[in-house]
């Protein structure tokens, strides 16, 4: 807990994601350079011929869907529990790349559908719980926006996004409680060949450094405005 | 590198395209809004106190 705090205090942030970001930013463009190359250098899958080239930018933005949604809950907790300053700030900032990378999945994921399922979309259990990802996403922005009182407006959202906590073990084990025509996890349990499981790993790397990076500008910008919001109150006589 | 996807090109190269251009997209929304939000404050750091 006391890392944490420490690093709670804007000012902390500032210096510290100061220093990381360049190398996130460089090893992001690395990342999705070297898992492109590689993504396009295998070959086709015998069952799933070309397609097989959209697990490298499907599975990385589910990934980064439920990772974001938990870095908001695991934000939101702090700041309903232990009142840790820069939660807040933390938690909202993250919600547009989650909405985003959620969007993202559900399209090449339904893009995939129709080749391999002979549909765009069904509505099994790990697709819907997949799509109410995204309406919680849109849920928790829109409370941000609808209370005036930004105290107010956090603790609502707060608990908005802790209660959809619980959509993220639906969504992984949706492919074991209920049949659906999505594909079990196979990345664990070691079904997917090498070849494959290279390039989709730094591709995992890549989105994730990617929203990261993104994710710790964005809490610097929010910082800045706020300074900047106290400068201009301080000067109106 | 192989970029010919055969019959199935109209469904990846559409996954690929969106991805590209929302992720760069936001990528750019981003760093828009640090500038701007720098510059304002150096805007309102360089006035002069009024106290």
């Amino acid at each position: 807990m006391n890392f944490l705090f420490r690093y709670a205090n804007p000012h902390e942030f500032m210096r510290l994601s100061g220093a990381v970001l360049p190398f996130t930013a460089v090893a992001t463009v690395l990342c999705l350079g070297v898992g492109l190359y590689l993504g396009f250098s295998v070959p086709p899958d015998y069952q799933q011929g070309t397609t097989v080239t959209l697990l490298f930018i499907h599975v990385p933005a589910d990934v980064v869907a439920e990772l974001a949604y938990g870095a908001i809950a695991v934000c939101s907790l702090l700041s309903l529990v232990w009142r840790h300053p820069l939660a807040d700030t933390a938690a909202r900032a993250a919600a547009p790349y989650g909405a985003l990378f959620t969007a993202l999945g559900l399209i090449t994921g339904s893009l995939w559908g129709k080749p391999m399922w002979g549909t765009y979309w069904v509505w099994d259990a790990r697709l819907t719980s997949f799509l109410l990802l995204l309406f919680l996403y849109l849920g928790y922005m829109a409370l941000w926006n609808a209370v005036e009182d930004e105290a107010r407006a956090a603790r609502a959202a707060a608990i908005l996004a802790l209660v959809g906590v619980v959509n993220i073990p639906i969504i992984k084990f949706s492919v074991d409680w209920w049949s659906t025509l999505h594909q079990g996890e196979s990345i664990v349990s070691g079904k997917v060949a090498p070849v494959y499981l290279w390039p989709l790993l730094i591709m995992m790397l890549g989105y994730v450094l990617l929203f990261l990076t993104l994710w710790m500008v964005r809490i610097r910008t929010v910082i800045l405005e706020r300074r900047a919001r106290n400068l201009m109150q301080a000067g109106t006589p | 590198m192989n970029f010919d996807m055969g019959a199935y090109s109209v469904y990846i190269w559409p996954a690929y395209g969106i991805s590209a251009l929302a992720l760069a997209g936001i990528t750019l929304w981003t760093l828009a809004a640090w500038r701007r939000a720098k510059a304002r404050l150096a805007a309102l750091e360089k006035r002069p106190s009024q106290t």
